[in-house]
Parts: structure tokens; sequence; C-alpha cells
């Protein structure tokens, strides 16, 4: 049999494979065991159920791997399948994720941890296939739980993290890992693949408890109710997005331990910043041009450094506080927009001036929108962020929120 | 007119809304008539409705904007002045489509408040169904049968006036039977409405309530729990499946604890065990799962979840075995088979009297020209 280079077998030792961020998702499915897949094609998400659909055809995942006839149909149909019993995986981009969008919001409330990948797109119109981070980010206030990541590396360990976390009991939630179009989607870097007997033994089964909706469990769920309980539900599903957070602690310190890669922080990661004076805040693959620019800043003496926020929601209040008053001025860069939202800013920017409002030293925050719809975040346009930056750690007056890149 | 009033209209889901509609807009528009303002709405709540099941309509009126938005901070009224009862069998309590178990008729009503009621009964027979209050308040009565009213497929009956009469005789400070009048001519164009509300306004029979009369009953009520006493994932369980009727076998169903359904019922089907051939179909077709499985394989109505629908009775294949009867014709919900058993002979003549008696339905018709019969006895009247 031809076994295309990229398939990964059984192995007992961890091995190196050369993977996109797409294709590390599809092994991911594969280390977890996923019961149930539904996929509908659309850029970038599409690579994911290209992949999902070649280990199947190998024989190497055993799934029911459905082909809906639209993201709606798709995510209903994890819904379910999350309802009776099994470990669901899809995932969508863009106009497509938005299409789901009824599906979308009744997953939480039912307490169904469907994990979903969105390969980050703008949204229509005008057409276009790069990243922007408004598509994940519709659903930020509705009970998903929502992460970005990096690198393929992280692709592939933030999602056995999401399943665990989404299927704790404690927790009974919805995630959706955003991994940006193009840049992660499509290229390949060197990711380290644990042998299936680790995972398995840091991702239990999925057990649904007395919520299993099954013949020998007769309930209902979803019924009609009246304001007499919906105050009711929708706290019961705040209180699962608070312990979220400890449960997401516990597994980044398992994960740890079973497979040797450190995280540190679950939340957040800091580069550069423990004598920084002023530091951009950001999510996703923007990381690497900011990172190059900080460290070319550094050698000028600059004080600068980046923080990389990976837990959009549930966030890290009270830690991203801690971190961010330290400084003189914080930057956000915003793939993303809110139009109309205080300040004209991103919905980062204006989440982590919320952050920092009851701090007691209050950094001065700039919003950066910058790198929509796929266009790069390069290293000049990170310098021009940083000047800006450093005026406002000087008091000198600034805007609240900048284009960066714009053709003026 | 120094303060509010609100007024509350107890009616059957469906059949009677627009009736309820009509009511409500009509005490507002006429309060409007002297200077006042007034909201008039529907319980949110209760929509959509289903047939028959108990809904509410409010009025309410001020004398002024600043007033009116006081009483309306409380969007849902805790005390009315009025209550105005649009079928006579909801005198026995009502059962929202949500979950609140049983409230008496007269919950809401302040003492000294009225309760209007529509019913062919004299206030003594009608009293032994509502729930006592203790302190005294008033009872009215519209003399009619439930009226479908502003129902497209039914004609009009001026029940809308009657009832309008009726509220301007109890709380002439709220609203004048010349400004009921006025509205009437105003709204409707129709002058022999308005000599309707007028007559009615000097025929109510009217007496007051002491806290000693009434029914006893302690109404059975459902505690909402806090939300981590709560199933998540919006998961309610099951009903469980039921078992034998009694020691000596047969079945009967789990009945939903949480929701009777009973207050729905305007008629209850009677079954003439003599005459049951066992066909099964009643038990088959009961769209609410109310006839259990005796030990000698007759079939028993549960009468909490009986809604009244009346399928049986449309479907038994024996003349005369299961009849509806108007419910004002009961007190109890006891087995009518556990009646038969114990003395047949005295079944039969209690079944006999209740079909030859023939009391009223409370909706539809038992023959052919019945309505235009009823209509001119309306006209003679007048
Ligand atoms: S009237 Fe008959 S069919 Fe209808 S709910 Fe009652 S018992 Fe069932
Ligand atoms: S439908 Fe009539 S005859 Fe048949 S079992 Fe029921 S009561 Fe008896």
């Amino acid at each position: 049999m031809d076994v295309p280079e990229t398939v990964v077998l059984e192995q007992e030792q961890e091995e190196e494979a050369l993977i996109s961020g797409s294709e590390a998702i599809a092994v991911a499915c594969k280390l977890a065991d996923v019961d149930v897949i539904t996929a509908y094609p659309i850029r970038p998400y599409d690579t994911v159920m290209q992949y999902v659909a070649k280990l199947v055809a190998n024989g190497e995942l055993d799934c029911e791997y459905i082909v809906a006839e639209s993201e709606h149909s798709q995510f209903e149909i994890v819904k379910h399948a999350a309802a009776v019993g099994a470990r669901v995986f899809c995932g969508s981009s863009g106009v497509g994720w938005m299409y789901a969008f009824e599906a979308l919001t009744v997953t939480p409330a039912l307490r169904l941890p469907v994990v979903a990948m969105v390969g980050n797109r703008a949204l229509d119109d005008p057409g276009a296939f790069g990243v922007e981070h408004n598509d994940a980010l519709a659903v930020r206030d509705l009970g998903w739980m929502l992460v970005w990541v990096d690198t393929a590396q992280e692709a592939l360990d933030t999602a056995l993290i999401a399943w665990r976390v989404a299927e704790d009991r404690r927790v009974f939630l919805p995630c959706a890992i955003g991994c940006d179009g193009a840049f992660l989607t499509h290229s390949q870097s060197l990711v380290r693949i644990p042998p299936k007997s680790k995972v398995q033994k840091f991702l239990p089964r999925y057990d649904r408890g007395d919520l299993l909706l099954h013949p020998d469990n007769p309930i209902t769920i979803a019924p009609q109710v009246n304001e007499d309980w919906l105050m009711e539900i929708r706290k019961q599903t705040d209180e699962a997005m608070r312990r979220a957070k400890g449960v997401i602690e516990e597994a980044y310190r398992d994960f740890e331990n079973t497979f040797g890669r450190v995280y540190g922080n679950p939340f957040f990661e800091e580069y550069q910043t423990e004598d920084a004076e002023v530091v951009l805040v950001g999510m996703g693959t923007l990381s690497m041009p900011v990172k190059v620019a900080v460290r070319q800043m550094r050698q000028k003496g600059k004080k600068v450094g980046f923080v990389r926020i990976r837990w959009f929601r549930p966030m890290a209040t009270q830690e991203l506080q801690a971190c961010l008053s330290r400084f003189k001025a914080v930057g956000v860069i915003d793939r993303d927009f809110s139009l109309g939202s205080p300040y004209m800013s991103g919905v980062l920017a204006n989440d982590i001036r919320s952050v920092l409002y009851s701090a007691s030293a209050r950094p001065a925050v700039v919003g950066f929108i910058c790198g929509l719809g796929g266009r790069e975040v390069t290293v000049p346009d990170v310098r021009q962020m940083v000047e800006i930056l450093e005026k406002a750690a000087s008091g000198e007056p600034v805007e609240p929120t900048y284009w960066i890149g714009l053709r003026e | 007119m120094e303060r509010s009033y609100a007024v509350e209209i107890v009616y059957r889901g469906i059949f009677q809304k627009n009736l309820a509609k009509n009511i409500a807009r009509g005490i507002v528009l006429a309060a409007r008539r002297e200077g006042k303002v007034g909201i008039a709405f529907g319980r949110y709540g209760d929509s959509p409705e289903r047939n028959g099941i108990p809904a509410k309509q409010f009025a309410i009126v001020a004398p002024n904007e600043e007033i009116l938005q006081e009483s309306m901070a409380q969007y849902e009224p805790k005390e009315v002045d009025v209550t105005i009862v649009l079928d006579d069998t909801l005198c026995k309590g009502v059962e929202s489509w949500a979950w609140y178990g049983l409230q008496p008729i007269n919950k809401l009503l302040k003492p000294g408040g009225t309760l209007i009621v529509t019913s062919l009964l004299e206030p003594d027979e009608l009293i032994k169904f509502i729930h006592r209050k203790p302190y005294e308040y008033n009872l009215a009565i519209v003399k009619g049968a439930a009226s479908f009213s502003g129902l497209w497929v039914y004609k009009d009956d001026h029940t809308d006036v009657r009832v309008l009469g009726a509220v301007a005789r109890v709380a002439p400070e709220m609203v004048s039977l010349g400004s009921i009048q006025q509205m009437i001519l105003r709204e409707w164009k129709n002058e022999l409405k308005a000599t309707s509300a007028e007559k009615s306004y000097s025929r109510i029979t009217m007496r007051k309530v002491l806290p000693h009369e009434g029914n006893p009953e302690e109404p059975y009520s459902f505690v909402l729990p806090r939300w981590y006493e709560m199933r998540e994932g919006i998961a309610i369980p099951a009903i469980p499946v039921g078992g034998k009727y009694n020691e000596e076998g047969g079945f009967a169903a789990t009945p939903n604890p949480y929701f009777k359904k009973f207050s729905t019922r305007t008629m209850r089907p009677v079954v003439d065990f003599d005459k049951c051939v066992k066909c099964t179909l009643c038990w088959l077709q009961c769209p609410d799962t109310c006839y259990n499985v005796t030990p000698d394989g007759y079939y028993d109505v549960n009468l909490d979840t009986c809604c009244g629908c009346g399928v049986c009775e449309a479907v038994c294949p024996v003349d005369g075995c299961i009849t509806m009867i108007h419910e004002t014709n009961f007190t109890d919900h006891k087995s009518q088979w556990k009646m038969w058993k114990q003395d047949k002979q005295a079944y039969a003549k209690w079944v006999d009297e209740l079909r030859r008696s023939r009391p009223p339905r409370s909706h539809g018709f038992q023959y052919r020209g019945q309505y235009e019969k009823e209509l001119a006895s309306i006209a003679e009247e007048r």
C-alpha cells in the first residue's frame, strides 16, 4: 500500500513529521479516536476535512465521517452525536461558520462538548480567503470556549487539551480552536506526534453520565421554557465557563506530565516581558513577526515585550491584569474589527481595556487594527506600533486606535 | 379617581382570546372617554396559546401617566380590583401551560374586590368551586354560558359588552356606564350592543363572599428549583414508566407531577361501565394517556390529567358508553371505576341522571340549529 508520507502510523515512540496546522488537527482527531466527524468544504478549513478523509480512507481512523449538505447541518449533527455520547469534531471558516450560527448558539446551553476548528477567514463581502478573527469571535458571548494557536504543534496539542476540557463533566462546553488561515492552516512545520498510548492516558473516555441521551436513560433535552427557567439555565452555563478556567489549568499540568512539553501559563504566553516598559498583545500567528521585531528592537535597547493570548474565552482576567498592569503602555493588535465599539477599537483591545479598568496601576492602552483579510503583519508595522506605544508611555497624546499597514 | 385600577380577565386560550381582548381594550378605551389613561395587555407567558388552556389579559386604568407607570413597574399585576372569568369552569382554579401549580381563580383579588363570572349557575352553586379567601370579596354573575364570541367562526352574542356593563356596575370609579356606552357607539357603532351593556349593568346578580365560604382545599403548588438544583444541560428526566393499577394488576401510567392539565377541562368523560365492550379504543386514542387499565380489563380515566378533549367519547363504538358532561356537575376527581365497583346500581343511576339532565355542553353544539335556537331565546329575553 502506498502510504502518503504525512500519514501517521501507530507508533510507540514520539515521532517527528512535517505537517501543516490543518493536518496537525486531523492527526489529533486520529490520536483522540474521535467517533463522529462532520464536514462541509470551505477554505481554509477544508484542508482539515481532506486530511481526515485520507486518514479514514487509509483505515487509520475509524469514525463516522459525514459530509453534510451545509455547515448548519454539519454542526447540528455533531451536536446531536455529542448528546448520545460520541466524541466529535468539526470545523469551518468565515461565512461557513456564520451559516452554522443557529447550531452554534444552541450548543453551549445544552452543554455539548463539540470541539471545532475555525480556520479563521475574513467574512464576505468582499469574498476573501485571508485571515481575520471576526468569524470565531462572533460566538464570544455565547458559551463557546475560544482558544487561538500559533503553530502546528500547538494546534495538535491544543486540540487534545480541548477535548479533555470540553468533555470534563465540570465543563461540558463546546470549544473552538482558532487557526489563522494560510499562515497556520497551509504551512507545514515540524511537529512532534505523541504515541497514542500516551494520548489515551491523557484523554479519558467521554462520559456523559446522567445527561446521556439514551433509551436506558430517558430524558428530554432542549425543551421550550419561559421566563421562570431561562435565567437559571443561563447561570448554569455561566458557572460551567467559570469552572472551565480551573479545568484548563489542570489539563495543561497533566499535559506537561504526560507528554513532557511545557506550555507554562496556559492562558497566555509572555515573551521578553520581564523588564519591558511597553508590550504588544495579540493572538495567533502574528506572534512570529512580532517576536522577530521585539528581538530586533531589544538589540537597539528598547524595552519591549509581547504577550500572546491563547485562551480568549474563558479569559484569565486576574492573571492578565497582574501581567499587563506592570507596563507603561499596552498595544493590542486586533486581527479583527468591532465597528462602532468603544474607541472604534477591535474586540480584543476593548476586552483588554476592560481587564485593566480595576487595576490600581493602569497602563495606557492603544488599539491596533492590523493584518486584516490575510494582509501580513510586518516587522516595520510592529516597529510603528512600538513607536506609538513609547509616546503613550511618556505621556504624549496618542489616538486610542490606529489602523496599521493601511495604504494612506 | 385617585389611584390606578387593575382588571384581570381569565379566559380559555384561543377560544376566548378575542373576547378577552375586546373586554380589556373596551375598559381602557371607555376610561379614556373620562380623560384617564390605561394599558391593555395579554400575559406574554400564555403565548403561544393552547386550546382551552387558562390564559389571562389585563387592563390597567390610572388617572394620569405617572400613576400608570407606577402600577406598570410590576408588569404583571400582583393584585387586582376586578377579576373577570369568561368560563365558569375556571372557578375551580387555573394552571397555566407554564408550570405554576394551580392558582385559585380569586388569587389576585383584593379585599372587597369583585369576581365577575359568566355563568348559568347561581352564586351559591359557584362558590363551592372557588377557593376560600381570608377576607371578604364580591361575586357578580353575568348570566350566560361560556361564550366563543369573537372567535372567527362564532357569531356575536354580546358577551363582551355585557361584561363591560357589569364592570361599570362593580367599579364605577374606574369607568362609568355612560363611558362604556359612548365607547361602544364609537368603536362598534352598534346601538343594540350599547343597550345590552345597560341591561347587563342592571341585571347582574351580586353577593358578598365571606371568608368561611368556598372550597377549603389547598391548591397544589410547585416550588421552582434554584439554579444549582436543576439538572444541567437543560435535561429533563422522563416521567417514569407506570405500574400496576392496584395490587390485583392492571396498568396505570405515571402522571406528570408538575403539570396536571385538568384546569383546561370544561367537560369530563363519564364512562358507563355496564355498556363497555373493552374494545381499548378510548385507551389507545386518548392523547394524554389518561385511561388506566383496571385489573378486570376496563378503562378508568385519571381525572387529574384529563383535559376534556372529547376524543374518547368520539371513538367509543358503543352508543352512550362515554358521555362528555359539563365540569360544573362535579366537585371531585374520584375514580369512576371504583364508584362503579362499590355500588353498580347507584352508579348506573348517577350516570343516567347526568345524561338525562343533559347539562349544556361547554362548547360545540349537540344538534343542527341549536345556535339559532339559543340566539332566538337571547333576543326574546331582551
Ligand atoms: S376527554 Fe377523553 S380522550 Fe380527552 S383527555 Fe380526557 S380522557 Fe383523554
Ligand atoms: S371505547 Fe368505550 S367500549 Fe371501548 S373500551 Fe373504551 S369505554 Fe369501553
